[in-house]
């Protein structure tokens, strides 16, 4: 049977898009010169740096994360929204629109709170052929000292009010960006879809400091030896990005078509977001990274991925993961699994052993070469032992067949053995090992039926205090 | 303390020797060495631990490079291993902490642990801290160590640690023994052992250099320490028992080896021959190699199979364009004044795997010298006899008896360390000796004190 071949055009809160990879405003949307760049390179549309009255930045405006010497993991600024006239921005965003007519340019916006001032912006955002509106109610600092940016994002009220007044104006789709600085992101969601909202997108960067510089004790990054908090992004946030686009997408009152934001890098980034109800995705750390070309193999990913699986849209699996994030009460209790080590894959690192006694529930031991099952033997009296043992560099004549010199294969005394009986199923093993699919977690058939905690409650089966702590926890 | 130790008058440089002996494995950088210092897994019980005969606890300095704490990576080091600078560059690694790596089940390149340990101790040395360490209050107990080389080097910081005081005594004008005078130019340079050797000595070791000891000169330290150490060594290099082993042309591998290392050859003749086949035949045929000779052989009675070298050695040796003549025996040496020739007999192997000259296989091959390296002998005669008296330690084959744990020999006051117990071995097996030895002889003392 031959599987559809599948496209990537979709369509957002009504605006045709030739595929879901947007470009996130911010440094790489700068300009018109930049999108039409971006745009030859594969982008599907581009939401145009904050508009709104010039700024004057800083510099520095950047610092990052680099982790065990990978590069830029997370990524922080300080910058503000455009400092470019508000006029020079609308000449090319109608210049961008004329000659690229597919592809999808929004408008992101960001005023005083006053009524007629976002009516006239989004007025003469729409007058310059913007597809779409972007309110910038995410923007954590700077501009949220001037009472713009999150300052709206994190009161639902502003949130609405603004909303409502863009709405009275707009005729193009209108887009509220969330800040995720808040400590429920329903709220500014739920308010947004009152007010009228088309769609959102999610999440702005996160409130950070990166750090400090161990010899001057100032903060990155430092304008003339001092910093702010900045916008925390890349790589590093992915994870809390996804969370809040299922908290918005799992709840009835705040879920509108979504562009997702935060971390995103690849395909596998992409189609992770799209699995969580997302429609399109916005990028922006990777390609401050890595340039524009990034989106070639998310192109090409995604469709081969899509292929493989048999999605001929990107409707087709929009969504499509979110029944099976649930609430913990609704988890079955009853499912078992545990650690299995394939002894044929193990090197020998004991990496496992270490985190199993120090991190988790003391049930992997270093007892096979021992005459019995010995659970009795701590690091500490394998590292005692370790210390007496007296080793001699080999002498290929003398010594053949010592430690040193055949290390193909794994000694059996260090590889280590699961203790089943006591096996939690946390994972944390087959998390640290460092060789693929060298630990496994099993399932093990306990013959019991599933069962959920709120079952268990409801069959009476939980003393009531126990029960009282989760509820109101 | 003592009088101002001989090698710290300024080591000059030989600028030949230093051309033709660059290091074999350069340096690493610090944007080199963290990215590789984070390739360790940080295994427990690491089996790189496990396989250094000190045992330096290898995850945990390479953890402290990868975070930038140089000067606890080096601590780490030099807690388990004082010549871990030396080590870093002298230790076959292949077949000790690299070699023991659980990077080769996972079809990757070991971690380079002897670049990065070389990396945290040159990062020691370049910041000018002294030793990590500090003499212990006086013990009012003194140990005097016979040789100074690795093994009594070893011993003498773990005395030094727990304030007993440690003399050494040398028969050779400057310290370290072979760490100074036998290892490959390339690997560690003379300058580099005597450096080594400075900074440990702010634990205020005592030297005496030039000093040979005798029956009645040990009799004398006997009297006057609380217990000796012997680090001896190995005495010369055998002879091969033919005639005309005296002509001018016929040297050994050791005396080579230290003669170009402190300067006094810095060119050999055209063509070479050097008999034996383990690692240090290797570091002769090199050295000959890059001191200028054309033809360079090694002449081996067995086959590659069964020489001592290691592989990367024999490798090394090849790629340096030594040539390699298995399965021959020295007969005879040629010439008058001096070597022409070394004459060689073909040899084979019995069904019972001995092996038989083959008659009429002699032939002759040209040399202008001929190197021995078929092993040393052992000097520790002076331990045996004694006169009348009963030996002062027990030997076997001339190799001085111990318990492997704590250095002790049969006699109670004596303990020993290094090539003269375990027959010529590497750097870090001397080390390692002295290490459970300088351990060993303050638990002995300790003991004493208390029975007193």
């Amino acid at each position: 049977m031959s599987k559809p071949k599948p496209t990537l055009e979709t369509t957002f809160c009504g605006i045709k898009c030739l595929n879901p990879f947007w470009l996130a405003s911010a440094p790489p949307t700068n300009c018109g010169e930049q999108i039409m760049r971006a745009f030859d390179a594969g982008w599907g549309g581009a939401v145009w740096k904050t508009i709104g009255e010039p700024i004057t930045n800083v510099s520095s405006r950047y610092s990052s994360i680099d982790w065990e010497g990978r590069r830029m993991m997370g990524f922080n600024n300080i910058e503000l929204i455009s400092d470019r006239p508000i006029e020079v921005n609308l000449r090319e965003i109608a210049e961008v629109k004329r000659r690229y007519p597919k592809h999808v340019v929004i408008a992101s916006l960001m005023v005083e709170s006053k009524r007629e001032t976002w009516h006239d912006i989004v007025q003469r955002s729409e007058d310059a052929g913007a597809d779409g509106l972007e309110l910038n109610f995410g923007c954590p600092h700077g501009m949220s000292e001037r009472g713009m940016g999150s300052a709206v994002g994190q009161v639902p009220e502003y949130c609405e009010q603004i909303t409502s007044w863009v709405k009275e104006k707009a005729r193009t789709p209108v887009i509220v960006k969330l800040t995720p600085n808040i400590s429920d992101i329903r709220m500014p969601a739920r308010a947004a879809k009152r007010a009228g909202a088309d769609a959102l997108s999610a999440i702005n960067t996160i409130n950070s400091i990166t750090g400090i510089d161990l010899d001057t004790l100032q903060p990155n990054p430092n304008v003339d030896g001092k910093s702010s908090h900045g916008g925390y992004c890349g790589p590093a946030v992915k994870p809390i990005a996804l969370n809040m686009v299922q908290q918005i997408q799992a709840d009835p009152l705040a879920a509108l078509p979504l562009s997702g934001i935060g971390g995103i890098a690849t395909w596998r980034d992409v189609a992770e977001f799209i699995l969580l109800g997302c429609s399109t995705v916005q990028v922006c750390t990777a390609v401050m990274h890595y340039g524009y070309r990034i989106v070639e193999d998310m192109q090409d990913g995604l469709l081969a991925w899509m292929t493989e699986k048999g999605f001929a849209t990107i409707d087709d699996f929009r969504g499509l993961s979110l029944p099976n994030v649930r609430e913990w009460k609704h988890l079955n209790l009853n499912y078992k699994i545990v650690a299995r080590i394939h002894e044929d894959l193990c090197i020998g690192c004991q990496l496992c052993y270490t985190a199993c006694w120090d991190g988790a529930h003391q049930c992997i031991h270093l007892d096979r070469t021992a005459p019995a099952p010995d659970t009795t033997l701590t690091p500490a009296m394998v590292e005692a032992e370790a210390a007496r043992r007296i080793s001699t560099t080999p002498i290929p004549k003398l010594d053949t067949g010592s430690a040193g010199r055949t290390n193909a294969v794994t000694p059996l005394e260090r590889i280590p053995r699961v203790d089943e009986e006591h096996c939690v199923g946390c994972n944390l093993c087959s998390l640290v090992c460092p060789v693929d699919n060298c630990i496994t977690m099993e399932r093990i058939d306990n013959g019991l039926p599933p069962q959920t905690w709120e079952q268990r409650t409801a069959a009476g089966l939980v003393p009531a205090g126990a029960s009282e702590v989760l509820t109101n926890g | 303390m003592s009088d101002q130790p001989a090698f710290s008058q300024p080591i000059h440089d030989h600028p030949e020797i230093a051309a033709r002996f660059g290091d074999i494995h350069p340096p690493l950088d610090m944007q080199a060495a963290i990215p590789e210092a984070n390739r360790c897994l940080f295994c427990f019980d690491a089996p790189c631990t496990t396989a250094c005969p000190t045992h330096i606890n290898v995850p945990q300095f390479l953890k402290r490079i990868a975070t930038g704490n140089l000067s606890g990576s080096a601590r780490t080091i030099l807690d388990a291993n004082i010549l871990g600078a030396s080590c870093a560059r002298a230790c076959p690694v292949e077949v000790l902490c690299e070699g023991a790596c659980v990077m080769h089940r996972y079809n990757k390149q070991p971690i380079q642990i002897a670049r990065l340990q070389r990396f945290a101790m040159d990062a020691l040395h370049e910041s000018g801290s002294p030793l990590p360490f500090e003499p212990g209050a006086d013990a009012g107990l003194s140990v005097a160590l016979i040789g100074a080389g690795p093994a009594s080097l070893a011993c003498a910081a773990e005395l030094r640690r727990r304030g007993i005081r440690a003399h050494l005594y040398d028969a050779r004008p400057l310290p370290g023994g072979l760490n100074t005078y036998g290892v490959a130019e390339y690997k560690l340079p003379f300058a580099e052992s005597l450096r080594e050797i400075e900074m440990l000595s702010q634990l205020g070791v005592e030297f005496h250099m030039n000093t040979t000891i005798d029956t009645a000169k040990l009799a004398e330290l006997e009297r006057e320490h609380n217990a000796i150490f012997l680090g001896i060594g190995l005495g010369a290099i055998h002879k091969l028992g033919i005639g005309s082993e005296d002509l001018p042309g016929v040297t050994n591998a050791l005396d080579l080896i230290a003669d170009y290392k402190s300067g006094k050859l810095t060119t050999v003749p055209e063509r070479v021959v050097v008999v034996g086949a383990g690692n240090t035949a290797i570091d002769a045929a090199i050295a000959s190699v890059r001191l200028g000779a054309i033809e360079v052989h090694i002449a081996y009675r067995r086959g590659p199979e069964q020489m001592s070298a290691f592989s990367f050695e024999y490798e090394h040796a090849k790629s340096e364009g030594v040539k390699f003549l298995w399965h021959v025996l020295p007969t005879g040496i040629h010439g008058d004044e001096s070597v022409e020739a070394l004459k060689l007999t073909r040899l084979a192997t019995t069904d019972d795997s001995s092996i038989v000259p083959q008659p009429g296989s002699e032939f002759s091959l040209p040399a202008d010298w001929i190197v021995l390296a078929i092993g040393q002998g052992t000097h520790s005669a002076f331990l045996a006899t004694n006169g009348s008296d009963a030996a002062k330690v027990q030997l076997e084959r001339g190799r001085i008896l111990i318990d492997r744990a704590s250095g002790q020999t049969s006699n109670p006051k004596f303990f020993a360390g290094g090539d003269c117990t375990n027959g010529g071995r590497e750097v870090v097996d001397a080390v390692a000796d002295g290490k459970r030895a300088g351990i060993g002889i303050a638990a002995w003392l300790e003991g004493q004190h208390v029975q007193t």
